[in-house]
């Protein structure tokens, strides 16, 4: 008897992402995919960005947790499009985003106030940050710099 | 393989090598950039870069149907089977000349990924509609930044002028139609050269001007590396760098 999609769904919220482990890979909205074809679950997942090296990290991840829970035929592919955007984040990644101190993404491009003190006057320091995903931007208010997960 | 095939092929490794040569190049800025930011910026493009060429070359890869990998083909190659336009293996030169070759290629890329999304061949489209994504930030910066150095102070401002003076020359390669090219159009996967190219030198005279940069007369340009017909002397040197592990341990893995 193969696990239902929803206990599947379930363990994957436990997969962190390895380098914002705060949020899950099913917050950062990058299960495409989960489906049974006889006894072999098949797990599509979406590159965020493509020269992103937490992508086969992830996908060992998922495969070893998946592994803990029994499956034993899995077979865990990339699925390039529809394209990874940052509207696949869920509202709670969003938050635990911000909790932890990254301004999640806004449509108009800049984020819409600093993590920290939640002032709205911030200049941007480069377009490019720790991590492929991620900005640098700085508060004008605390002065505290900070990270700020780009729109694509 | 069809003769369509082979086209397509030829022109995938020019779209993966484009992106890994520069890519590589931008690498070596890794730890040595001016500031710390312009130096994570440089690794997060050069990063961009390389996941674009996984994504052209393993396509590649799987239309000549030879089993060989992305990694194949960017570390078992040498140097005239590459099919890098000769603007990407130009050396970095210091920070604005880097800029200003980025700027050159961003430009380019940019619209042409945009073309190529409509691709009549899927994955093509797919890999162009997910690199679009990156590379509209790559264009934001290096169009911002040789604006800033260009309209900058004497210093910068000359050194800007110098690095257009010496790469302008390599533009008109992005634009030479050859037959590869022309078989693709037909096909319906490569946009049409000339559009492109005068929607590139509008974009570009547009940038320049407001960077207070003149762009050289004479329709001179160098050309020989998109054919593989000749590369500068430059690429050499770079593989001997880029491919140092599988030639001195040849099938080394992770």
């Amino acid at each position: 008897m193969n696990p239902c999609n929803a206990d599947i769904w379930d363990w994957l919220t436990q997969v962190p992402d390895p380098e914002i482990p705060v949020i899950s890979i099913v917050d950062l909205g990058i299960v495409r995919n989960v489906r049974w074809e006889d006894d072999v679950l098949n797990v599509a997942l979406t590159p965020t960005y493509s020269g992103c090296p937490a992508t086969q990290v992830i996908a060992a991840q998922v495969e070893a947790k998946l592994r803990d829970r029994g499956i034993e035929n899995l077979n865990v592919t990339t699925q390039l499009s529809p394209a990874w955007t940052t509207d696949w984040l869920t509202e709670s990644g969003r938050k635990k985003l911000e909790q932890f101190g990254i301004a999640p993404p806004q449509s108009k491009g800049r984020p819409a106030n600093c993590p920290n003190c939640g002032s709205q006057h911030l200049s941007k320091i480069s377009q490019f940050g720790s991590t492929p995903c991620k900005a640098l931007w700085r508060c004008d208010d605390c002065l505290e710099p900070f990270d700020y997960f780009k729109c694509i | 393989m069809t003769i369509d095939n082979l086209a397509l092929f030829d022109y995938l490794c020019r779209l993966g090598d484009n992106t890994l040569i520069l890519g590589h190049r931008l690498s070596e800025w890794c730890g040595v950039a001016p500031v710390l930011e312009e130096d994570i910026a440089l690794a997060n493009t050069a990063l961009d870069l390389i996941g674009q060429t996984q994504l052209w070359l393993n396509l590649a890869g799987q239309i000549e149907q030879k089993g060989r990998s992305a990694d194949d083909l960017a570390m078992l190659r040498d140097v005239w089977d590459f099919r890098n336009v000769l603007l990407v293996e130009q050396p970095n030169g210091d920070f604005g000349q880097t800029m200003m070759r980025q700027m050159l290629f961003d430009v380019w890329h940019k619209q042409y990924l945009s073309e190529l999304q409509h691709a009549s061949n899927a994955d093509v489209a797919d890999i162009a509609t997910k690199a679009i994504k990156e590379v509209h930030y790559h264009a934001e910066r290096s169009i911002e930044i040789v604006i800033s150095l260009g309209d900058g102070t004497e210093e910068s401002h000359t050194r800007m002028q110098r690095a257009l003076d010496l790469l302008w020359p390599y533009v008109g390669e992005l634009f030479i139609a050859d037959e590869i090219d022309i078989a693709m159009h037909s096909a319906g996967i490569a946009p049409d050269s000339d559009q492109l190219q005068s929607s590139y030198l509008a974009s570009t005279q547009q940038i320049l001007t407001e960077a207070t940069l003149i762009v050289p007369n004479g329709r001179f340009s160098h050309s020989g590396g998109k054919n593989g017909f000749r590369h500068s002397e430059h690429l050499g040197h770079l593989l001997t760098q880029m491919q140092w592990l599988q030639r001195a341990y040849p099938g080394a893995s992770w």
